[in-house]
């Protein structure tokens, strides 16, 4: 399909879904509200790190007003020596997260659950449970974590054939380093560190649940998949998939962060116990304290290079804080770190590390930007010692089509080079700086991910179009899904409704997440389409009473085609809804696919600064984002996610971070005091679409979402470097930090 | 606790309520009228979800208290389009993609207005310091801020 021929795919359309958003029609998690409704309050551990001995819930169970109470005992173990995988989760850690069972392993970590005739009394009662803690010493940071003396959180987790906080590694190698770093001229290898960073979603946490005496259950929350709560809070209550409809609520943001369930659990167990609807909704603090974040990471990057630029080898390990639970991300560390480079021996190691900070969750790209920000670093460095463009030196050693990364793949067709190559000729990179100002580049990839999708697409008896599709829409995907169907069945857009159907309504769809969205609930929507379309052809041809085979479908009609050729008129889509019940029936197709043909996305971002020396104060003066997107269905929400993704990594490089007290405790969690990037602190982030089609997607689609968060931690923390001539190996790079280390230069010089 | 009987002026209709002393403007709004198109992202002013104009003055409703509306008019998203007609900072967010999953949007479009009625030609800067207590962590504010500024623009053409 060429750019001339469509009608919609690439067009700014207005999203199905925009009236309702734009007057406060649009009904978010907290939105619901059901007859009889009761509220749930969770009680949170005031304790890092502590032995539960014993929990008395009898004061609260008889405090007026008070319907149901819930502890660890009401929900489904799974004993710690089974894994029990679900997607990426394994439900041991999850039984363990949405309650703590033996011990409480972070500050704000659940411990029972209080549903009541009104939020107060909720929280009065959760204050007159008595829990008997035996208080133990935390280990909040990666070093605290691994020092031999460090409190052991899970006796059952061994490394090296000794109780650690280890709880998992993984490895990818490629070539011989050794030899690799032995063939170099000039090598390069520093220590990193990132800080924890929430995904900062505006919409917290919130349920509604109804359970009736058959145990027949209505679950109305926000979450990145339906199909995930549904299956969560089956295993953790009992009460089997089928009796459960989880109707996926708009959701306020997620970036990863609601890719589990927290409240749908407790929620669904104090409705059963109650009889009563429950509704439980977590305050930003809770959401600060007890969901997300990501890992923090501390990293040691080597990279070796022949002194025309060639990279001979490449290593990296990277230490990734899981929080209470075993399951940071370091596949996407160790996985992405190198993964845009062509390096023939490369090395990387991840280690899984269990400290008393509420479990991470998947935050965008989960893992990537920890793994590129270390490499990006050095590469920035290697090319300044080797006195090499930083672009060019990334040109040299970019991965392309037929490379072999060094976590697997091989890759087929993509833009990375391409990025690289937009950004040497944009007028971004040529632009004159001031003092006190710098420029940095930086690169980064994301797997990408297919998975399971169901569509249903109907066509309506005055002949108009419904798709209903199974992943909540977190970013405009309806609007792509609308362009996409309208495009193959010719007609205006507008005519298409695309709806997001809840568990009983539409087939199993994966989560909302790894970029995967748009790409694989295309396909199943082009794959009813056009199922669609034949119908509507065969309908043609049962009327016009010659061979289906000789009807074609051509803007938004069947036409009578090869001998047949204009015989007839034309029957348009009305013209067939309208006769559907005397040639055949109900017109609509259902598909269901498990996706595969992702592949990887990758994008180059230049960052331009100015370093306010008195203050300390960073400002991002000019950002360019460059990614090969495969096609841009809908080019202003593809730029949406890459601007909003550079934001954020703006935000985890300068300022974002969790202040810990001395007793393990959180002690910003809030928006004033946990600063994300506000309005007033960016300036307009400019973007530049490469489109590469994906060869192994009908409309050419990559994952967008992901990828552009990679790059940016390091992008600004090089274009610092050009600024202030220091390089800071940690983030964030928060005023205090740039002036103490700026006063440190000062002082040496 | 006795409840407060209010009397105040909702999107232009006269409005009584009950409410609990201690009960703020936010939750009056989603729990007792309905009105659910304000949202709560943080309940301590800090992220401007909850945005409403109280006697044509932004203010957080998170931060007020329901009994301070009594004898004050109030303007709630709710009320910012006149009847099917979008308000044009509500065409021109849907027209340029101004949102993503739409959770700030109530409380920047009020925001916006609020700016718009007392400075119809603001600049970029100003913009972005008008809304810099209205979190968005979708978008990276690109969208929103052209959004606001091209409607600024298209109505002070159609006012000439
Ligand atoms: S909810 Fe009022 S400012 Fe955040
Ligand atoms: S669009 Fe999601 S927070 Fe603004």
């Amino acid at each position: 399909m060429s750019e001339s021929e469509n009608k919609w795919i690439g067009k700014n359309t207005i999203r199905p879904d925009g009236a309702d958003k734009v007057t406060g029609r649009a009904a978010f998690a907290a939105d619901a509200n059901m007859p009889g409704m009761i509220w749930g309050k969770v009680l949170r551990s005031p304790h890092a790190h502590a032995v539960i001995k014993g929990i008395d819930t009898s004061k609260a169970e008889a405090l007026p007003g008070v319907k149901a109470v819930v502890t660890a005992t009401d929900i489904i173990d799974f004993p710690v020596d089974t894994p029990v995988p679900l997607g990426i989760q394994d439900m041991r850690w999850m039984t363990r997260n949405v309650m703590a069972r033996e011990k409480a392993l972070f500050h704000g970590h659940p411990i029972a659950a209080v549903a009541a005739m009104s939020e107060a009394i909720a929280a009065e009662a959760c204050k007159l449970i008595e829990v008997d803690y035996e208080v133990l010493p935390h280990a909040i940071e990666i070093d605290d974590a691994l020092a031999d003396d460090a409190p052991i959180l899970h006796d059952f987790i061994e490394f090296d054939g000794k109780p650690s906080n280890i709880a998992g590694t993984l490895e990818h190698t490629k070539g011989d380093v050794e030899a690799g770093f032995a063939e170099a001229d000039v090598i390069i290898e520093r220590d990193f560190t990132t800080r924890p960073v929430h995904q900062g979603y505006i919409e917290p946490h919130a349920c509604l649940v109804s359970v009736a005496p058959d145990d027949k259950t209505t679950i109305w929350s926000s979450s990145q998949g339906q199909f995930m709560v549904r299956a969560m809070t089956a295993l953790l209550t009992g009460i089997p998939q089928s009796s459960i409809r989880a109707i996926p609520a708009e959701i306020g943001g997620g970036f990863g962060g609601k890719t589990i369930v927290y409240l749908e659990t407790l929620a669904t167990i104090l409705a059963k116990k109650s009889g009563l609807p429950v509704k439980m909704v977590m305050t930003r603090e809770e959401v600060m304290r007890a969901s997300g974040p990501t890992s923090g990471s501390k990293s040691t990057v080597k990279i070796g290079a022949k002194k025309d630029g060639t990279i001979t080898a490449a290593e990296g390990f990277y230490w990734l804080q899981a929080g209470g639970l075993p399951g940071s991300p370091i596949r996407g560390a160790a996985g992405c770190a190198l993964a845009p480079y062509d390096i023939p021996n490369g090395h990387t190691f991840g280690y899984d590390v269990v400290c008393n900070r509420s479990k991470v969750a998947v935050y965008r790209a989960p893992g990537a930007p920890i793994g590129a920000f270390g490499v990006e670093c050095v590469l920035d460095e290697l090319a300044e010692e080797l006195g090499m463009d930083p672009l060019d030196l990334r040109l040299k050693n970019a991965a392309k089509e037929g490379t072999k990364a060094v976590h697997g793949p091989t890759y087929p067709v993509m833009g990375y080079a391409e990025s690289l190559e937009a950004a040497k000729v944009h007028d971004h990179y040529k632009a004159p700086l001031g003092p006190n100002q710098g420029r940095g580049v930086a690169s980064g990839f994301w797997f990408n991910a297919g998975g399971e999708s169901s569509a249903q697409v109907n066509i309506t008896e005055d002949g108009n179009v419904v798709v209903t599709t199974g992943h909540p829409d977190i970013g405009g995907s309806r609007a792509g899904i609308a362009n996409i169907c309208a495009e193959l069945l010719g007609i205006d857009y507008r005519r298409v409704s695309v709806l997001i159907g809840d568990t009983a309504t539409v087939g199993f769809s994966n989560l909302t997440g790894g970029s995967r969205v748009l790409f694989a609930s295309s396909m199943v929507v082009t794959e009813s389409t056009n199922n669609v379309i034949g119908t509507l052809c065969e309908l043609a041809a049962k009327i016009w009473d010659i061979d289906p085979e000789a009807v074609t479908w051509e803007n938004g009609e069947a036409r009578p085609a090869g001998a047949n050729a204009g015989q007839f008129p034309p029957l348009t889509l009305e013209e067939l809804a309208a006769r559907a019940n005397e040639t055949g029936g109900p017109i609509g197709a259902g598909s269901q696919l498990n996706t595969a043909g992702a592949e990887g996305g990758f994008g180059t971002h230049i960052c331009d600064v100015e370093v306010d020396q008195e203050l300390g104060i960073v400002r991002v003066l000019r950002y360019t984002v460059l990614q090969d997107v495969g096609r841009a269905v809908h080019p202003a929400y593809v730029e949406g996610q890459m601007q909003g993704g550079a934001v954020q990594a703006i935000g985890w490089a300068l300022n974002e971070e969790y202040v810990y007290d001395k007793d393990g405790r959180v002690d910003n969690p809030g928006f004033l005091d946990y600063r994300m990037p506000v309005a007033s602190d960016m300036p307009m982030i400019d973007t530049y679409i490469i489109e590469i089609p994906n060869p192994k997607h009908p409309q050419g689609v990559r994952g967008v979402g992901e990828v552009p968060l990679v790059p940016g931690l390091a992008a600004v923390r090089n274009a610092i470097y050009d600024a202030l001539g220091i390089r800071f190996n940690s983030l964030p790079m928060s005023p205090p930090v740039i002036l103490d280390a700026r006063n440190r230069k000062e002082a040496a010089e | 606790m006795a409840k407060i009987h209010v009397t105040t002026k909702i999107n232009g209709e006269p409005i009584e309520f009950l409410c609990d002393p201690s009960e703020t403007m936010l939750d009056a709004l989603r729990n007792e009228l309905g009105l659910t198109g304000s949202k709560e992202g943080c309940g301590s002013g800090d992220c401007g979800a909850c945005s409403i104009t109280l006697d044509d003055r932004l203010v957080c409703s998170c931060l007020m208290l329901a009994a301070e509306a009594e004898g004050k008019e109030i303007n709630t998203i709710e009320g910012m389009a006149e009847g099917e007609n979008l308000h044009p900072l509500q065409e021109k967010f849907l027209e340029e993609a101004a949102l993503q999953c739409g959770i700030c949007t109530p409380g920047m479009l009020v925001a916006a207005k609020a700016l718009l009625d007392q400075n119809p030609n603001p600049t970029e800067t100003e913009v972005r310091f008008w809304l810099a207590g209205n979190l968005c962590r979708c978008t990276g504010y690109d969208k929103i801020i052209r959004a606001v500024l091209d409607t600024a623009a298209e109505m002070r053409e159609a006012a000439q």
